[in-house]
Formats: C-alpha cells, sequence, structure tokens
C-alpha cells in the first residue's frame, strides 16, 4: 500500500509546532505535569559522567598503537621505505640495470656508491631503492587483491550460510590444498612473468586465508541482536553486510591484512630470487638470486638486500602485533 | 474508526522441525490500542513477535495460519514489500537494549539510516530529524548525543535510543518485546510512560510481550495470556486482575505479590505454580493440565475450546464453568 499520507505526516514530524511536546525536561515547570514522571534521572547522570570519556573507539585503538614501541618501531622503519621507494626516481633517475662504475666496488669504499658495486657493476643502492618500489607494490596489490575476493567469498558464506555456505567453504578448501607457492610458480609459469600477472597471482593464492576469517567473523555477528533489529527495520542484505556487520568485522582484517603484506613481499622476493620474476625490472629477491653464485666472494650482495627484506617484513609484523593489541575485541569494551 | 482492527492473527502456528511453540494462536489489535501478550518464559510470545515481523529463524516456519495487516496478508508478501513494510509501518524493540545497538555505529547513524531508507531523507534532513527524536525520547542535549557510541550511554538511555529508532519512520504497529526486563525498576516505569506516550502521540498501535503482570494493569487495553504457545485467556486488564478465570492466570495472580493487598512477606508465602512449562510440550490435551490443581480426565485427551463467557472475554477452560464455579458459560464463537 502506497501511503497517500506519507508527505503530510513527515510534514507533522519537522513542523515543531506540531505533535511532539519538544521542550526539554523541567521538572519543577507546571506545564510539564503530564508528564512528570518522566524526568530521566539516568539521563541526567550519564551526561556528566560519560562527557569526559567521550572519546570514540578509533581514537582509544590510535593512541593504545602509539605507545606501543615495537609497532612505532616498526611503523617508522616502514615510512623510511615508503619514503625510499616514493624518492627512488629521483635520486637516482637511470635505470638501476644498467652499468654505472667498475664491479665489485665494496660497500663504503667509494663515497659515490656507498653500498658498492655488483658484479656487472651495477649500483647496489639504487637497486635496493627501486627495489623497494616493487616489493611494496606487489605486496600492498597482491593484498587489496586478496581482501577484495576474500571479503566477498567469505562475507557471502558467512552470512547467508546453507547451501551457499557448504559450496564456497567447498571452493576455500580445494584451493587451500593447494601448496600456495606451487600455485604461485605455476601460474607464473604458464603466464608472462611481469609485474601484474606477478601481483595478481599473489592475490589469488592469498584471498582463502582472508575468506575464512571473514567468514567465521561474520557466522558470529550475523546472531548479534543489533542484526536482527537491523532486519527488523527492513534492510537488505547487502546494507546489513556492508553497514552493520563488516566495520563489527573489520578489527582481525586489517591486521591480518598488515601480515598479508609481509607474505606478498615473500612471495614475489622468492619467485624473483628463483628468476621467474619480471626481467626488466630489480627486485630485492632478484639481487639476492644474482648475489647468490658470489656468495663467498661478495657476501654483501645477498646480505644488503637480505636485510632490506627482513626488516621491512619485521616491520609490517609489529605493525600487525600493535594493531592487534590496540583493535583486538577482547582488549576494547563492550564488544 | 477508531475501533478498526489494524493487526489481525488468526490460527496461527509456529514449527520447528519437532515441536510447535505457538499453536492456533489468535488475536487482534485496534488502531491506536495497547495489547499486552503475558506469559512466562517458553510460552512462545517472543516467537510471536517474530512470527509477526516474519523474522523467524531459519528453522521455524509459520505452518499455518493468516496474519492480516491493514488489509494485508504478511503470509503472502514477498521478501522485497516485507522489507519496505518492517521499520516503517511495522517496528519492533528488543528486550536487550545493551546488544541491539550496534556498538561501532554512532546512535546518529543508526537513526538516519532508516530514516534515510524508508523516507528518502537527504543526510541532513534525516540528522535533524534524528535530533528531534532524541528529543523525543527525552535525551537531554541531544544535537550533543547524536554522535555518541553506544558504550557511551547507560542501559536506559540505550532502550530510548532503541525507541526512537523504532518510531523513527512512524510505524502503524509498535512491537515491544520485553522494553523493559533488562533495565531498572526504577526506568522500567519511565520507559512505559514514554512508549505509552508516543502511542498517543504518533497515533500507533502497540503490543506489550510482557512476563510482568504489574505492567499489564497499568498500561494495557486488551491483555492476552498465552501459556505454551496457545491463548488460555483474554480480558481487559480490571476484569483479569479482579476476576481471573483460567486456573493458570489464577495461578499466576497468585504467585505474584500485588501492592492493592498491602501484600508483605510476613503475610504468608507466594504460592507457586508447581512443576515447568516445558512438561506441557508435546502434551495432546490442554497444555496446562500437567499443572493444573482443577485437571479433570478430559483436559488430557482433548484441547478446550475458547469460551466466551463475557463480552470482550476469552478463556480457554470448560472445567471452571462445569463447576459452577462463577458464570455461565456460552459455547464457541
Amino acid at each position: 500500500m502506497s501511503n497517500p499520507d506519507t508527505a503530510e505526516r513527515v510534514h507533522v514530524v519537522l513542523n515543531p509546532a506540531l505533535a511532539f511536546d519538544r521542550s526539554p525536561p523541567k521538572p519543577e515547570a507546571p506545564d510539564e505535569k503530564r508528564w512528570s514522571n518522566v524526568h530521566a534521572p539516568d539521563a541526567m547522570r550519564a551526561t556528566t559522567a560519560s562527557a569526559e570519556s567521550g572519546r570514540t573507539s578509533a581514537h582509544r585503538a590510535l593512541r593504545i598503537f602509539l605507545q606501543n614501541p615495537n609497532a612505532m618501531t616498526g611503523l617508522i622503519f616502514l615510512v623510511l621505505v615508503i619514503g625510499a621507494a616514493l624518492l627512488a626516481p629521483w635520486i637516482y633517475p637511470d635505470d638501476p640495470l644498467s652499468m654505472v662504475a667498475r664491479p665489485f666496488i665494496w660497500p663504503g669504499t667509494n663515497p659515490a656508491y656507498p653500498l658498492g658495486t655488483d658484479s656487472l657493476g651495477r649500483d647496489v643502492l639504487s637497486g635496493i631503492l627501486h627495489g623497494a618500489r616493487i616489493s611494496l607494490l606487489v605486496g600492498i596489490v597482491a593484498t587489496g587483491i586478496g581482501l577484495a575476493v576474500g571479503l566477498i567469498i567469505g562475507s557471502t558464506a558467512g552470512y547467508f550460510g546453507g547451501w551457499i555456505d557448504d559450496v564456497l567453504v567447498k571452493v576455500i578448501e580445494i584451493v587451500q590444498t593447494l601448496p600456495s607457492f606451487i600455485l604461485l610458480v605455476v601460474i607464473v609459469a604458464i603466464a608472462q612473468p611481469s609485474v601484474a600477472i606477478i601481483t595478481g597471482a599473489i592475490g589469488i593464492v592469498s584471498w582463502p586465508t582472508v575468506a575464512r576469517l571473514v567468514r567465521s567473523e561474520f557466522r558470529a555477528i550475523r546472531e548479534k541482536d543489533y542484526v536482527v533489529a537491523a532486519r527488523s527495520l527492513g534492510y537488505g542484505h547487502v546494507r546489513i553486510i556492508v553497514r552493520e556487520i563488516l566495520p563489527n568485522a573489520l578489527p582481525p582484517i586489517i591486521v591480518t591484512s598488515s601480515v598479508m603484506v609481509a607474505t606478498a613481499i615473500l612471495m614475489e622476493s622468492a619467485l624473483s630470487f628463483m628468476g621467474l620474476g619480471d626481467p626488466n625490472l630489480v627486485s630485492w629477491g632478484s639481487m639476492i638470486g644474482d648475489g647468490r653464485e658470489l656468495l663467498r666472494t661478495a657476501w654483501y650482495l645477498t646480505a644488503i638486500p637480505g636485510f632490506a627484506i627482513v626488516f621491512t617484513v619485521l616491520a609490517l609484523n609489529l605493525i600487525g602485533d600493535g594493531l592487534n593489541d590496540a583493535l583486538n575485541p577482547r582488549f576494547t569494551d563492550e564488544r | 474508526m477508531a475501533n478498526a482492527s489494524l493487526l489481525s492473527v488468526r490460527d496461527l502456528t509456529v514449527k520447528f522441525p519437532r515441536i510447535e511453540p505457538v499453536r492456533n494462536l489468535s488475536f487482534d489489535v485496534a488502531e491506536g490500542e495497547t495489547l499486552a501478550i503475558v506469559g512466562e518464559s517458553g510460552s512462545g510470545k517472543s516467537l510471536t513477535a517474530l512470527a509477526l515481523m516474519r523474522l523467524l529463524p531459519k528453522t521455524a516456519a509459520i505452518s499455518s495460519g493468516r496474519i492480516d495487516f491493514s488489509g494485508r496478508d504478511l503470509l503472502k508478501l514477498d521478501e522485497r514489500s516485507l522489507r519496505r513494510l518492517r521499520g516503517k509501518e511495522i517496528a519492533m524493540i528488543f528486550q536487550e537494549p545493551m546488544t541491539s545497538l550496534n556498538p561501532v555505529l554512532t546512535i546518529g547513524r543508526q537513526i538516519t539510516e532508516s530514516l534515510r531508507l524508508h523516507e528518502g531523507l537527504s543526510a541532513r534532513a534525516a540528522r535533524s530529524r534524528a535530533i528531534e527524536l532524541l528529543d523525543l525520547v527525552r535525551i537531554p542535549a541531544p544535537a550533543k548525543r547524536i554522535d555518541d557510541y553506544p558504550h557511551q550511554l547507560s542501559g536506559g538511555m540505550r532502550q530510548r535510543v532503541m525507541i526512537a529508532i523504532a518510531v523513527a519512520c512512524r510505524p502503524r504497529l509498535l512491537i515491544a518485546d520485553e522494553p523493559t526486563t533488562a533495565l531498572d525498576v526504577t526506568i522500567q516505569a519511565q520507559v512505559l510512560d514514554l512508549l505509552d506516550r508516543l502511542r498517543r502521540e504518533l497515533s500507533m498501535a502497540l503490543i506489550l510481550i510482557t512476563h510482568d503482570l504489574g505492567i499489564v494493569t497499568q498500561w494495557a487495553d486488551n491483555v492476552v495470556v498465552m501459556y505454551a504457545g496457545r491463548k488460555v485467556e483474554q480480558a481487559l486488564p480490571e476484569t483479569l486482575f479482579t476476576d481471573p478465570l483460567h486456573p493458570y492466570t489464577r495461578g499466576l495472580l497468585n504467585a505474584s505479590p500485588r501492592l492493592k493487598d498491602d501484600y508483605h512477606y510476613t503475610d504468608g508465602p507466594l504460592t507457586e505454580i508447581p512443576g515447568s512449562i516445558v512438561s506441557a510440550l508435546g502434551e495432546s490435551g490442554c497444555p496446562f493440565a500437567p499443572r493444573c490443581p482443577i485437571v479433570r480426565a478430559g483436559c488430557r485427551t482433548h484441547v478446550p475450546d475458547l469460551l466466551v463467557p463475557a463480552a470482550d472475554r476469552l478463556v480457554a477452560c470448560p472445567v471452571i464453568f462445569a463447576e459452577g464455579e462463577r458464570h455461565v458459560a456460552a459455547r464457541g464463537l
């Protein structure tokens, strides 16, 4: 039934002179006699009590995160890596794969090449800075792809349940039974080893983790009273999934995604080390791969990009731990 | 059309795979009326409420009956039309204000969401309307409070917010499922007064589901007493208290202290109803028979019909008339 009087009803509510008694509760006022029993003492009390603690939970989480020394160390290092990646084209505008000097200059011996040169006379520092671009790009984009696929599949399975859940869980399990790195190698070996393919392939092998996590969160949250309440207000499935459940499921997803970036960086490095990386771009993994035959004579060629990977992954894991402490529901009141 | 029936429920049966928690339930709610549904835990009150919203859990189904809401058969509506109905024309308030609000959204977001969905208001209009609504449910400084998260509010305040969300689109029927059970006694009366005032100002009908008989006398126009999924008695609140007919209703009244009797615990013990409601599920005869003090042989084999001893009065017990106790039975409807 379309309500012919809808417009009128809205008008009545919006007109303050009509319908509602909108004056604030004043217990002693004589015209308030009619509702003399509605003084809302609980309301009065609450105004002052929780006004000071009126910080949002997001602010609280941020404060906890910023007071965590481990997380801050990780964050500072990650900012340095991001800065290096962003500034690389300005500091070293030339191709990092081009020969610039005599080979095997050891680090610290020539001020023009602070980290030395490799067996072909390529600048190691230039390679590290340009490699940071590839590592971060692959890590972040692959995580984004994994998150997107995992969120869609996991939330659908967890929210609807029933046969949809059965089918999707089977799909997740099938993908998970394949060893992810071997699947990755196969995908990259079949397709061309370009950055786009590698990134997509890492995203494809990493979504099942997210899907499982999201599914279990959704299964728990869809039983909550506020989801039933949302349904009783006539909200559709998509609205409930995106606006009601997803914000409550976010903390563990954020924590996982920081670790996923680290894993993706490791996967890309491993691929490049095996020579399956993009041959036209320098990455930390390919630098280690190039240097591994010279491990006994020029160990710095593997050690320097190795440290770059170790510290970047460590930084991301520290950030993940810090986020976990700040966002974990067990430490957050009233969830 | 003051007394036109807004909601009419006929022979509603809710079925789980193995049990039927609501059986052949019928009642009417007139426009602007408050109907109280009373019963102990497990009597099927809350399932009835969910059935009216068509929000039963997946394992449950409405196996028979009709639910007519202002001329539409709710059981024949598709999911789309149901969604348009929920929140807009029939709204519901839940028992637990602590868990019925989404903890990560501000109360303003939660109120405006339904306004924007059902009334198509802009963000600005919805926000100013939400402030009006918070004021309407007597939340002080609503313009500041609107950006609070639920955990910053007390239980009574949260229930007020729940009410504000429920009445946001001016529904014609509000179902309140034990709205005060989780609240302090001092807050209970305030919340019920608020509901009653809103019912009159917004000309809604109200279904008040409760196990608290004290609430019924003060706020209801009509009372349905449920036991094990069946309606055992229906009466106006005054008659129900002065002259209860069904043995279950009498047991309930004897089991609760009544203020007007000036009852004190030293006056003697309150009587309990022996047994529990679980023992009644799956019985073939009168659901109350296992606990009934005046049970007869026939009670265990036949489900008693609803009898009409007086106008506005229904009772499902033939024994009280057979005893010649109070009334002359007029059989059937």
